[in-house]
């Protein structure tokens, strides 16, 4: 069994975790202070995921904040950065406005702010 | 062809230059880097000397004491801040008090009116934070502080409005001498030409000088680091602090500047070059000289620290006048402390020196008042109200430490000599001159040169090419 | 305009909006927010990363989010709210001048004030870092916003001094955005940043995090050209011959901040040396009466849901005060900083302030195992078992009512090792 020390990013306590990992699975979880820690530390022996923010750069050249509406798989953040940049939405945006479906497995490309606030 | 041709646009060529519109004639200056004041006179102490420091019958001393005298109506012409406020040079040793004594003596030969000897306890009064060790001061009442790189813009902005020409990153490399004048070529091809010329190039003068075939310039380069404290720090000291001099110099100083911080320096370091890298060594040499001239020092409040390097000529003392193995060119050169104490006077001399030989009549036009770029937090409110009613963009803080205005900064922008880049902007509008060092306000001073010199935001520079601020879009 | 306000609050940021909210429904009417930019939220508006509103929303927001959640509730108010105005001058008895394109430069008098300022970030300057001064040095904040505001990329190769939160979420950024993170510094041997920071912010891109390391000297004449990184000694000297260079044009600043009391100083409120915000009592009142102070002006937080928190008691207080329902403070005691703890608030605490009262602090080093405790005449008011602090993390300890009204002078915070 291989044994794996992880910080926990779930929120701010940043708990330090230890997961045992069998056949790549977590056979167990120590340090966490919560059942998100749990959680997060079976994901984050299979399959590492995070939720990408960023900007898209609107038509009339204002920037809008954008986050994936899911976590997506750390190792294809890069990739969804290309495809976030080509994203070039017109008109107003509202906050919560999906802005591209399905940008990676399972998570759209949302907008995090209105145009509106944006200068 | 110019009548003149002034090279190199710090505190003299400025001074010089706008004594030449005084006269009807045709000036340009010509500048090596992308904005005028870049070299020392952008970063030296702001002090305007007594003159009890030169020895009698040096040019340092008889243009010192012209100067000192010149300096309250030249800075006010100039809408530049100068305050009287007075100098002491303090002794730590029996020994130092005998040098004051021989300083004073020194001051009276040269005309310094006002000198007094004070003992500890009058220092004391008037410096409260003076530290334990200091027995006594010379007290010099004609001394003050005034703004060095306001003072150099605001003479050259007021020559350009009285018709001087000029040319910035023109980096004079060769000189020929055609018909009854040069032509001055600089690097990227561009010429100038002018009758005579003036050299006040600084730390080039020497290179300068031997382009017009006078070789016997020796200059060399003393580097000084600075540090900058907080302007809630202003009345730490009521005067500029000097040590003892030494055969050394002068030696580090604490004073008020003009704008109301406390500035701490300079070190003295031979230099080649003009690098203005500042170095662990220099600032932690700051922190202990000025530690034993004070108790107390808020150092928590340094806000930024910086060097510049001021020139020298190897006799020590200023060359002035026109050269003798150059015909048409007037030496300013080896211009180092009081030089800017001595610009006024030294600028005055320069110019009445090429009058006489250029035969040139009084200018009757010349209007040798300026209004200051940085000005609106000191009106009335009816007057700031008035500015904001006529033009919005006075009502806009842009630089939240400094209160400067959005109105200032387009103004600075567009009137004489153009603000091109940020540190240009910083330095006639205070701009990201204060505590926070440009952190809130230089997103949107770029973007205000980018509108108004009309390009891309990151086509805006801190100082010329080279030293873009971005790095392109980010997609 | 109106001249008379109830509730004046200088700063549009979180502080401010959950400070007028609170003040709203405390009953307080006419109440304006005072910003000097050109909309509500303050630096949350190019924060776009996640991670804000875990305590408070129990959902992870972007800043922006954060930030139109409370703008919202200011607008459903009909709170009036001035942005591009920047205050210029605050007097003891509650009178704000202010400046904006529109009305000029104005005076307005208010039942009570909420400074709500916010921070800037300690600079380059202020560290006496060795070097030239070239393009490409940026405090971290300032990169945030050419990345995220404007769009633009204030470099492509960096060095980041510091490792604050700003500097550790810039470091992730501008990876994301093509730019290559070659280090961070940190002169202290620990990260000022949160711990789940360094993970998702450095480790998930391989940026090394250098402990006991500073930037000696910064190179480039017109641009940056690279920098020197050398070790520190425990009294943070750079140890010669540690020295390792590294090629970059650009060096990010993430070296704490610093809240900005220029206002509060000009109105002779006395500022407290440990949080370098005004001294407060409880209900976050500065010794001027009617005055409060909130949020990262107050004490640099390291949680925005905290600063709601906050802002809220301050808001709360001002409406009451302006409704003449003010505390006169009579009984207050002094509340201070002990062993190993480097700052308390609030500095002074009233013995009937009719609820429970909880110390915000911070701890000089890192400990495990040990238990936070507040004392006063010998009698412990409060303790709290602590598996691990560190100083980058602000630590709390709830006074219970009941003990404070047992407090016989002076509560000291400390923290004792088991």
């Amino acid at each position: 069994m291989e044994i794996k020390t992880l910080t926990c990013i779930e929120c701010p306590m940043g708990c330090t975790l230890e997961a045992g990992v069998e056949g790549g699975k977590a056979v167990y979880v120590k340090g966490n202070s919560c059942p998100r820690g749990r959680m997060y530390a079976e994901n984050e022996v299979i399959c590492p995921r995070r939720v990408v923010t960023s900007t898209v750069r609107a038509a009339d050249g204002r920037m809008i904040p954008v986050k994936t509406s899911a976590p997506v798989k750390k190792s294809e953040m890069f990739e969804v950065m290309k495809k976030i940049a080509a994203v070039r939405p017109e008109g107003d945006v509202r906050l919560g406005q999906v802005l591209a479906e399905g940008i990676a497995e399972g998570a759209d490309l949302v907008a995090s702010d209105d145009s509106a606030a944006r200068s | 062809m110019f009548d003149v041709i002034v090279i190199g646009g710090g505190v003299i060529g400025g001074a010089v230059l706008r004594e030449l519109t005084k006269y009807k004639c045709t000036a340009c200056l010509v500048e090596k880097e992308h904005d005028v004041c870049m070299g020392q006179s952008k970063a030296n102490s702001g002090i305007v000397h007594a003159g009890f420091d030169a020895a009698e019958g040096t040019n340092k001393a008889r243009f010192n004491v012209l100067g000192n005298a010149m300096m309250s109506a030249y800075a006010e012409e100039l809408g530049v801040a100068y305050k009287n406020i007075g100098s002491l040079v303090v002794a730590f040793s029996e020994g130092e008090l005998g040098t004051l004594s021989a300083l004073k003596e020194r001051g009276e030969r040269n005309g310094v009116g006002g000198l007094e000897i004070w003992n500890r306890a009058r220092l004391k009064g008037a410096e409260p934070h003076i530290s334990e060790g200091a027995l006594g001061a010379l007290y010099a009442p004609t001394a003050g502080i005034v703004c060095p790189y306001c003072l150099t813009i605001a003479a050259i902005g007021n020559a350009m409005d009285n018709g001087a020409a000029l040319e910035c990153d023109f980096d004079v490399v060769s000189v020929r001498k055609e018909g009854g004048g040069f032509i001055i070529c600089a690097a990227d091809g561009r010429e100038v030409r002018g009758r005579v010329a003036v050299n006040c190039a600084g730390l080039g003068a020497g290179k300068i000088s031997a382009m017009f075939g006078d070789d016997t310039l020796r200059i060399g380069g003393r580097r000084g680091e600075y540090l900058l404290l907080d302007r809630a720090d202003g009345d730490f000291v009521s005067h500029t602090l000097f040590f003892t001099p030494t055969r050394k110099g002068k030696g580090v100083l604490i004073t008020p500047t003009a704008d109301g911080n406390l500035l701490l320096g300079p070190t003295a370091e031979e230099v080649k070059g003009g690098s203005t890298e500042t170095t662990a060594e220099g600032i932690m040499s700051v922190i202990a000289k000025a530690s034993e001239m004070c108790e107390g020092i808020p150092f928590r409040d340094v806000i930024t620290s910086f060097a510049g390097v001021r020139a020298y000529s190897e006799t020590h003392d200023f060359v002035l006048g026109e050269s003798e193995r150059a015909e048409g060119l007037f030496q300013c050169a080896g211009i180092e402390s009081p030089g800017l104490t001595s610009a006024p006077a030294i600028a005055k001399y320069t110019a009445e020196k090429i009058a006489a030989r250029l035969a040139l009549e009084k200018n009757p036009h010349f209007d040798g008042r300026r209004t200051p770029d940085h000005f609106f937090k000191g009106l009335s409110r009816e007057e700031q109200n008035a500015l904001v009613r006529a033009d919005p963009a006075y009502g806009k803080i842009v630089c939240r430490c400094e209160e400067v205005t959005e109105g200032e900064i387009v103004r600075a922008i567009r009137r004489n000599p153009p603000a091109r880049d940020i540190d240009g902007v910083k330095r006639r509008t205070r701009a990201g001159m204060g505590r926070c060092q440009s952190g809130f306000c230089q997103p949107h001073v770029a973007e205000l040169l980018a509108r108004e010199l009309g390009l891309p935001l990151d086509g805006v520079t801190k100082c010329g090419a080279g030293s873009e601020i971005l790095k392109g879009v980010s997609k | 305009m109106k001249r008379e306000y109830q509730v004046v609050i200088v700063g549009g940021g979180p502080a401010g909006l959950a400070a007028a909210v609170r003040a709203y429904d405390k009953g307080a009417r006419d109440i304006l927010i005072l910003e000097r930019e050109a909309r509500l939220g303050g630096i949350l508006n190019q924060c776009i990363h996640n991670g804000f509103g875990l305590t408070r929303f129990r959902e992870s927001l972007t800043g922006p989010e954060y930030a139109r959640r409370f703008e919202r509730e200011v607008r459903a108010r009909g709170i009036a709210a001035m942005t591009d105005t920047t205050v210029l001058s605050l007097t003891r008895d509650r009178e704000v001048t202010a400046v904006n394109p529109e009305e000029g430069v104005f005076t307005v008098r208010a039942g009570a004030v909420v400074l709500a300022m916010g921070c800037r970030e300690r600079s380059r300057g202020a560290l006496n870092v060795p070097g030239t001064r070239p393009a490409g040095i940026y405090s971290a904040g300032t990169a945030q916003k050419y990345v995220n505001v404007k769009g633009y990329m204030p470099g492509k190769e960096v060095v980041i001094l510091g490792s604050g939160d700003i500097g550790l979420i810039m470091a992730r950024r501008m990876t994301l955005e093509g730019a290559k993170v070659r280090a961070v510094c940190e002169i202290m041997p620990h990260s000022s940043g949160l711990r789940r920071n360094i993970a998702q912010c450095l480790d998930d891109f391989g940026i090394p995090l250098y402990l006991n390391h500073t930037i000696t000297k910064i190179e480039g004449e017109k641009r940056v050209t690279g920098v020197v990184v050398s070790e520190v000694d425990e009294n943070r000297q750079p140890v010669p011959g540690t020295e390792m260079h590294f090629d970059c044009d650009t060096v990010l600043f993430s070296v704490g901040l610093i809240p900005e009391n220029e206002l509060t100083k000009s109105a002779g409120i006395p500022l407290s040396p440990g949080t370098r915000g005004a001294v407060v009592y409880e209900n976050r009142e500065t010794d001027a009466p009617g005055i409060f102070a909130c949020g990262n002006v107050l004490q640099v937080h390291d949680l925005v849901d905290f600063v709601s928190e906050e802002a809220e008691i301050a808001g709360g207080a001002a409406a009451d005060f302006a409704l003449g329902k003010g505390v006169e403070h009579g009984d207050a005691v002094g509340c201070r900083n002990g062993q190993d703890v480097t700052y308390v608030l609030p500095q002074r605490i009233d013995r009937r302030p009719g609820n429970s009262v909880k110390v915000f602090f911070r701890v000089a080093r890192e400990m495990r195992n040990c238990r936070a405790v507040a004392e006063s005449g010998g009698k412990v008011l409060a303790e709290r078992r602590r598996r691990i602090v560190v100083p980058g993390e602000m630590e709390t300890l709830l006074i219970p009512e009941e003990k404070l009204a047992e407090a016989d002078g002076e509560i000291v915070v400390r923290i004792a090792e088991d």
